[in-house]
Parts: C-alpha cells; structure tokens; sequence
C-alpha cells in the first residue's frame, strides 16, 4: 500500500508533549499548571442567554461572517476599549476560536517560498499553520533581558527580500510579556519601511496587568496593514465555545472569508449567541476574574522567585516563566521530573520555540490553594536537586 | 479609604484567614503597610468581624431558619429605628432588614426546631407593639448564602496540559 500521508503532514513535528501528556493522564492527585485556559467556569450569565437560544431553536447555520449583531457589538467594544475601528460589515470575521482566524489569515497571505516571522517564544500552531500554507516560518527571538518584547534591532536581522509578514502575540503566551505603544512605535517604522503585514494575536489583551492594552494597529500608519485576532477565550472563560475573530481592511478580509466560508462556513451558533452576551453584561465577571489573576500573578511570581526560580515579572496573560537554567536541568527534564516526583505539570518552555529553552510556562489559571500546594511542591523539589 | 483599601476588603471577604504576609504579597504591598491598613480598617469599623462560612445542615445540628416579614407602624420621631433596633437584641434573630414592599421588616430567625422558632414569633415578636401582621416562610433548604453556593458542585474536568 502506497504511504497515503502527504509531506505537508508528515513536515509538521509531534507535539512536544504528548509523552508528558500520556504520563500525567496516568497519574493521582497531579496539580496542572500546564493549562493555556481559565480556571473559571463562564460565567452565568452567558451561559444562560446561550441555553434559551437553543431553547428558542436557534440551531442553525449563521451568515459566514458571524451573527450581523455580534459583529456589530465587536466593532463597538473595539472603539471603546482600544480605539481600534473596523467596519462591522466588511471588515470583521466571526471564527471559531482565534486558531482558525489564525489559519485563515496565514493562508489568505502566503503564497509558496514566504517567508513569516514569528516572534518567539509563540503559541505552538503558528509555525506550523505557515507550513501547511507553504511559507517559511522564521523565528525572530525575544529575550528576557528585553522582557520578552520584541526588540526592533532582532527583528530587522531577520527581515530578507522574501520577508512576507510578521506575527506577533501580546500579551504573549507563554512568557506573559507585553509590548507597550512605545515598542509598538519602534517596530511600526521596520513594518512599514518594508511593506510588511502584520498579524497580530491579540487574545490575551483584556489580560493586562499594568497599564492599559495598545492594540498594534492603532499604532502609527499600521492599521491599513494589520490583521488583528482576538476571541472570547481568555478574557471571558470561554475556551469551549470556539469563538474568536478577524478585524482587518476589506480586501484582505475578503481574502479570509473565502478561505473561511469553505472550511468552517461559520463559527457555532450557540457561542456566537454566547459571545454576543458576553458583551452585553459580563464587563463585571471579567473585571473580577483579571482582578483575580492579578493576585495569584503577584503571589505565584514571588513564589518562583523565593524558591530559586527566576521569573521576571509578566504584565499580560496568565503564565509565569521562570528560567531553570540555574538548576542544570533542561526545561525538558525538570518538567518531566517535577512531574514524576512531586506531581506538578507545567510546560518546558521549549515547547514554544526559539528563546523557550531553560524555561518553564506555569499557568496560574488555577486556585490560590492549589498555587500554594504547587509552590510547596516545587521548593521541595528544588530543595532534592 | 482607596484603592489598595478595597482591594484588601475583597481578598479578606473572600478569605478572612490569610495571613498579612500572603496579602502582602497579593497587593505588592509592605506587610507593614498592609498591618497598618487592616488595623485602620478594623478601627473605622469598616471590617466588623471574621467569621466562616458553615452549612450547618452539612454539620447536622439540625437548625430551623425561617424569613418572618413584618408589616410596623411606624413611630413619630423614630421611624422603624426603634422597633428595629429591639428586634435585633433578639439573639434568636440574626438578620433584621428595613424593605420595600407589602411588608415594612424583614428577620431572619434561627431555633432548634420548627416549635422553637413558631413560639419565638408568637410569644416575643408579634405581641411587640407598632407590629400588625407577620408572615413566617420556614426555610426548607438553602442553595446559596451571602455569594456562597452550598451545593456540591462537578469540578470542571480540564486537560492536564493544553497550550
């Protein structure tokens, strides 16, 4: 029999943890700090407007473009909350989860031989996502000593005459770093001096701890020239719904939607609904969620560094990631180990590309008391090297 | 009163056992400073006392709790402030409210038993003058109190590892 597995699929690696995954399936009484979700139920309020539209036999397919209403009060909660503007008509995508708005604009730009860059350490899919669509993902790394943000004189080293785009995540996943209007402001000029796009994730900005979010096309001339994702996720506890979305100038959101209309046709209904009312009247439950996160923030982060973990501290999201490379441990084995001896899962930074290694990304999206539990079974394990 | 104040008064409402240095490190504050706040706030009567959060039907002494409305005359130059206030000297009673409504007062009464609590609201609270008409609603099982849900509730299964 022929070997039926086209190259595309067989060039993208395994994930890296599958191993660490299967183990911990395994195992009794393992506290996750591995998640890349809220610990938070969704809040009731938005589970309850969902549950009477199916009840009112709202099942059925949307317009590809997402719910005419939803998009409306996406357009109005962008202007109000980062001043970003886009048209609720021509310029916005409903999808299912910002991992499909992700594909979709990767594929509605890339042609074969492009070359993308990611500023790393990223979300796990997005090299891969270039890949399937015949570029060429091409690191650009961001280090601690900038905290994580993307530092300008990196990123135009890296830029070649077949430099496509660039994609970036902020507050970023996993390192928790933030880029402020100022490193913005210094990136746009490279940007638009080399008529490049933009892709910008922006999924965890409602997760930002200090300061106010700047979303990346209210920057300078970058607008005509960004495509903006972000979803419902993080900021509302929904990561079971898949809902997310495309904000970008028409023609290339025109590009997104045909690519997006054939393989998804719409995101779910019923999240949609969700979504719509998450707007409408979760501000609070949100406000008390990031309020929440901020503290385990600030306690987990000293936590890591009193045990001899150093973790500079993450202004977005919700991943502390400390530096093992005091210990002699890879990030690989002192995630494997930890996880065998003391029952902690968290992710060797590794995992998420160049500027990864000799880190771990530990999720505080779980209860103070198991943060607490967790931080007493890290020192511990400390304390045996 | 500001807002690394209120920021204490909701971790300390949510988890009245924690101790200065964890709220310290929460707020990024100096424990002193956080000491400091506590005590202020203890003084100004702001915090008025820690206490926990029991289901006593969980612990099965077997309590009856019941809502008694109370529709009060009000007095000249007094208002409910009077009748109210000797309500609450009731240790029986552990909520007294002034609402809007059909009805002027509303207690939360505790006793042993369903007798206990009925001759309570017979003998001491309506025979009080200025009360003309009570309504008792015995409370058959409580769900959720003061924000707290009472009901055991499935733990949300998550992966152990997504990204």
């Amino acid at each position: 029999m022929r070997d039926f597995i086209s190259d595309r699929a067989q060039g993208i690696p395994p994930s890296g943890i599958r191993k660490f995954f299967d183990l911990a399936l395994t195992m009794q009484d393992v506290i996750s700090l591995g998640v890349g979700e809220p610990d938070f139920s969704t809040p009731w309020n938005i589970c309850e407007s969902s549950i009477y539209s199916i009840e009112q036999g709202k099942t059925s397919y949307t317009s590809n473009k997402g719910l005419q209403t939803l998009r409306e009060a996406i357009s109005r909660w962008l202007t109000r909350h980062y001043r970003l503007t886009y048209d609720s008509e021509n310029e916005i995508i409903i999808t299912s989860g910002v991992s499909e708005a992700l594909d979709i604009s990767i594929r509605a730009i890339v042609n074969p031989g492009d070359e993308i860059l990611i500023a790393q350490p990223s979300y796990v899919s997005y090299a891969p996502c270039v890949t399937l669509a015949g570029g060429v993902p091409v690191p650009v790394e961001c280090t601690e000593k900038d905290r994580f943000r993307l530092n300008p004189k990196t990123l135009q080293e890296k830029i070649t005459n077949k430099t496509k785009a660039l994609m970036i995540n902020f507050p970023n996943n996993p390192t928790g770093g933030v880029m402020r209007k100022e490193d913005l402001e210094a990136v746009s000029d490279i940007i638009v001096d080399h008529d490049l796009l933009l892709i910008s994730d922006e999924v965890y900005s409602e997760l930002t701890y200090e300061g106010q979010h700047v979303a990346a096309a209210t920057v300078g001339d970058l607008w005509e020239r960004t495509i903006t994702l972000n979803g419902f996720s993080k900021a509302y506890a929904m990561t079971g719904w898949r809902v997310g979305y495309v904000c970008a100038p028409r023609a290339l959101c025109e590009a997104a939607l045909k690519i997006h209309q054939y393989v998804m046709l719409c995101a779910p209904v019923m999240g949609q609904v969700a979504a719509l009312e998450a707007l409408r009247s979760a501000e609070e439950d949100k406000n008390n969620m990031v309020n929440e996160y901020r503290l385990r923030r600030n306690m987990f982060v000293a936590g890591l560094n009193r045990i001899g973990l150093p973790c500079h501290v993450p202004e977005g999201a919700f991943y502390g990631f400390p530096s093992v490379k005091e210990t002699g441990l890879s990030d690989v084995d002192f995630a494997e180990q930890l996880l065998k001896e003391q029952r902690v899962a968290v992710v060797p930074g590794s995992a998420f590309g160049t500027g990864g290694a000799d880190h771990l990304r530990c999720a505080y999206a779980v209860s103070r008391k198991q943060l607490t539990e967790a931080l007493g079974r890290m020192e511990t394990f400390m304390s045996g090297l | 009163m500001d807002e690394k104040d209120l920021e204490i008064l909701r971790i300390l409402e949510e988890n009245g056992r924690l101790s200065p240095e964890e709220i310290a490190t929460m707020t990024t504050l100096s424990v002193q400073d956080v000491e400091g706040r506590i005590l202020a706030l203890e003084d100004a009567r702001v915090i008025r006392k820690y206490t926990a959060v029991i289901n006593w039907e969980k612990a099965g002494n077997g309590e009856v709790s019941a809502i008694i409305e109370l529709k009060v005359s009000p007095e000249r130059d007094f208002g409910y402030d009077r009748i109210a206030e000797r309500l609450s000297r009731f240790n029986q009673v552990k909520t007294v409210r002034l609402i809007t409504g059909t009805y002027d007062v509303q207690l939360l009464v505790t006793g042993r038993n369903m007798q206990e609590v009925s001759r309570f609201v017979s003998e001491h609270v309506a025979p009080m003058d200025r009360i003309r008409e009570t309504a008792t609603h015995i409370i058959m099982k409580p769900y959720k109190e003061n924000g707290n849900i009472l009901f055991e509730q499935q733990e949300t299964e998550r992966l152990p590892y997504s990204f």
